[in-house]
């Protein structure tokens, strides 16, 4: 029988309720609050103590502003050296700096991470070398850091194909008895790809301990939100697979940290999958390759200014006493350094060896691929002898 | 020695393999309980338990890079594509991912696995079940594409799939599942990266693989009575490809007829026929032909026949073989005009 939304309005409170109250709702705790969980003000003043969210500790979030700032320098400095042909490319994360901090934080070392091509900041939050992070990007080789000692996937530019190998790693580490967490990064556009749907799903069937942390930064490329999807929110995409889900503000670095604790939790206590979605804002164009201005406007690029997730979480760390203008002097310091150093490594012109193109296609190359590197190395030698 | 299909060697060959290594996880749709639809998984369920042989949701993606991330953990995958063209949405994965891993990572991460694909026709099977997609693999650097043509060879090459450190499509060709030859396992035949004489011939020799194989032998069976003693050489493992023992056979008898099943533009075969002119010019008497699928979407269960190749094809290919030293009046019009 269908009712009619009219028909619906006029039954009776009593009418509508189920019929056995004491039934539970089976998406009860799946479904994500109506509005962004927020514990910052974007004052950087603190919201009144959640029970289901509490607040980190002090000094996490002072580690996390170090990083932050740490982060952000190094985001300036990938664009600079991109400007002067050093990378051959580099998507920003600019103004997603909670997330991309949180989504680390929130995680032990033995955790593994499955990043995008827009994770660099957040890699190198992780403690891996700059230098080896921006490899991908300066075209040295593809994958510039060891993913297995990192607990790293490679950095993934095909959109959401990482949900599903998280979950098959999460699943296998879970399997052979180790309590190990995957969390994956991915944006909203991906969402819209079948992968992060059989990711999610797959995660969910399995029991697997993933977190899913969507970063809504609005725009896929130029494509707005409102073309990915008609849910409420990217949040509202997890109880379909009967994964409990969460939307927090992702420029509160707070919020951001504390939700992506719970979900870590979630995952290790053997709970299944956990989705987060984080609003945020790329402030930057999606690489130094993309003319932002044609699909957004300054006035809404301004606004999300004034929601600065680093301007937030100092005001908030001042207040508390335990930032001030010397640690905040000296972490600008030790981000100029990082960036110094950087900078100084990424001057030198990396060797690259083509007769390195042959190794890693298979454990042993095959006989074509042995003929065809001797070829090549028939060749280098040939042009060795013609510039002597 | 005893007489067994196909299907059932490739059900031994699983369950000696998941008993020798406990870190073998086979699934996909169907394998757990049903035993798969052509029963390959059948009776592993109940031997190894619901954690070493299980049913995945229905999404080939999700289950080639489920593997992919159960791999980087340590384990080691059979995953079942149930059919040919079933394994295309997994594609993105098997290119993208599975195939490049070692290599965009130095060789810190390996993603070793097997992907079994029961593929190609003769079966009376509706579409999008017959499809020969061994293409689209063997072009794709960094994957093993071996398809098994006897019942020794299944056993043989899966358990060596299984234990190989590269990712291997594995591909089942369905029309052989339920042939039987007699058998002793566990046998080991020759390794990948070998291509085997079949049955030995002076006048030319026919290469195929997979499912042509069976085609090659009864055309060379048949040829006799034209008074041609036809060489078949099974190829086994597509990538890696066994130029030597190719080129060899074909230096022997001066001819060379490749039979695919898959249709034939573009296909492994063209792949075939070039390298075997590259390497056997001198001693070809004439052009190397191929005897291929038509350049068709697999055709409705009523036409498959026309479209298979069949002996009758082979042997008139053969016959086009330029024994009288004579051009292939096939191609003399070719581009002259009307």
């Amino acid at each position: 029988m269908t009712t009619t939304p009219q028909a619906a309005r006029r039954a009776s409170p009593r009418k509508r309720r189920p019929a056995t109250p004491t039934a539970p709702d089976p998406a009860a705790g799946l479904l994500p609050e109506t509005e962004p969980v927020r514990l910052l003000d974007p004052d950087g003043t603190l919201l009144p103590a959640r029970a289901d969210y509490p607040e980190p500790p002090v000094e996490a979030l002072r580690e996390m502003y170090r990083r932050m700032v740490v982060g952000r320098r190094f985001d300036t400095q990938a664009t600079a050296l991109t400007k002067q042909g050093r990378l051959a490319v580099y998507p920003s994360s600019r103004g997603q700096e909670a997330c991309q901090v949180g989504g680390v934080l929130a995680l032990r070392d033995d955790d593994w991470v499955f990043p995008t091509y827009r994770e660099s900041m957040a890699l190198t939050a992780r403690g891996i070398d700059p230098v080896e992070v921006l490899t991908l990007l300066r075209g040295d080789w593809h994958c510039g850091y060891d993913p297995a000692a990192r607990r790293t996937a490679p950095q993934c530019t095909p959109l959401a194909t990482q949900c599903v190998h998280a979950a098959g790693l999460a699943y296998g580490e879970s399997y052979q008895g180790r309590d190990t967490v995957a969390l994956v990064y991915i944006g909203d556009g991906a969402t819209s790809e079948g992968d992060f749907h059989e990711g999610v799903n797959f995660a969910a069937v399995f029991k697997a301990p993933v977190v899913y942390f969507v970063q809504n930064n609005r725009y896929a490329i130029s494509v707005p939100l409102s073309r990915q999807t008609a849910a409420p929110s990217l949040a509202y995409k997890g109880v379909g697979y009967g994964v409990p889900s969460e939307q927090v503000d992702g420029n509160d670095p707070v919020a951001v940290l504390a939700v992506l604790t719970r979900a870590v939790a979630h995952a290790r206590a053997g709970k299944g999958p956990f989705l987060v979605e984080a609003h945020t804002y790329r402030m930057e164009p999606h690489t130094n390759a993309d003319d932002a201005s044609r699909y957004r406007d300054t006035d809404e690029v301004e606004a999300w200014r004034d929601r600065d997730p680093l301007a937030r979480l100092e005001t908030y760390l001042r207040g508390r006493d335990v930032l001030d203008d010397a640690a905040v002097a000296e972490i600008a310091e030790q981000a100029e350094t990082y960036a110094a150093e950087l900078r100084e490594r990424m001057n030198t012109q990396p060797t690259v060896d083509p007769l390195s193109l042959f190794d890693h296609v298979y454990a042993e190359p095959t006989p074509q691929l042995v003929e065809q590197r001797e070829q090549v190395r028939a060749e280098l030698a040939a042009a060795t002898e013609e510039d002597a | 020695m005893a007489t067994m299909t196909m299907a059932k060697a490739l059900n031994a060959a699983l369950a000696d393999a998941m008993l020798d290594d406990e870190r073998v996880l086979v699934f996909g749709e169907d394998v757990g309980q049903l035993g798969g639809v052509f029963r390959i998984t059948d009776g592993l369920q109940a031997r190894f338990g619901d954690k070493r042989c299980f049913d995945t949701p229905l999404a080939e993606a999700g289950i080639v890079g489920f593997a992919v991330g159960l791999a980087m953990s340590g384990l080691r995958p059979v995953v079942e594509m149930q059919f040919d063209a079933f394994a295309y949405p997994a594609f993105e994965q098997i290119a993208s991912h599975v195939a490049k891993l070692r290599n965009r990572t130095r060789g810190a991460l390996s993603v070793p696995m097997v992907i079994r694909v029961p593929y190609a026709g003769g079966i009376g099977g509706v579409e999008h079940h017959c499809d020969s997609s061994e293409a689209y693999y063997a072009h794709t650097p960094g994957l093993k594409v071996v398809t098994p043509a006897t019942v020794d060879d299944a056993y043989s090459l899966l358990r060596e799939a299984i234990d190989d450190p590269d990712p291997v499509v594995f591909m089942e060709p369905k029309k052989l599942y339920f042939a039987g030859a007699e058998t002793a396992l566990p046998t080991r035949t020759e390794p990948f990266g070998r291509a085997v004489v079949r049955r030995a011939g002076r006048d030319a020799t026919l290469v195929a693989y997979g499912p042509a194989v069976p085609v090659a032998l009864e055309a060379a069976e048949a040829a006799r009575d034209e008074g041609w003693d036809l060489e078949v050489v099974d190829v086994r493992t597509i990538v890696p490809f066994d130029d030597a023992t190719i080129a060899a056979s074909v230096r022997r008898t001066g001819r060379c007829v490749v039979v695919q099943e898959a249709q034939g533009f573009a296909g492994v075969g063209a792949e075939i026929a070039a390298r075997v002119q590259e390497r056997c010019f001198h001693a070809l008497h004439a052009p190397v032909l191929r005897v291929s699928g038509l350049d068709i979407p697999y055709p409705a269960p009523m036409l498959e026949h026309t479209h298979l190749p069949s002996v009758d094809r082979v042997l008139d290919a053969v016959a086009r073989l330029q024994w009288d030293d004579q051009p292939d009046r096939r191609w003399l019009t070719e581009g002259s005009a009307a």
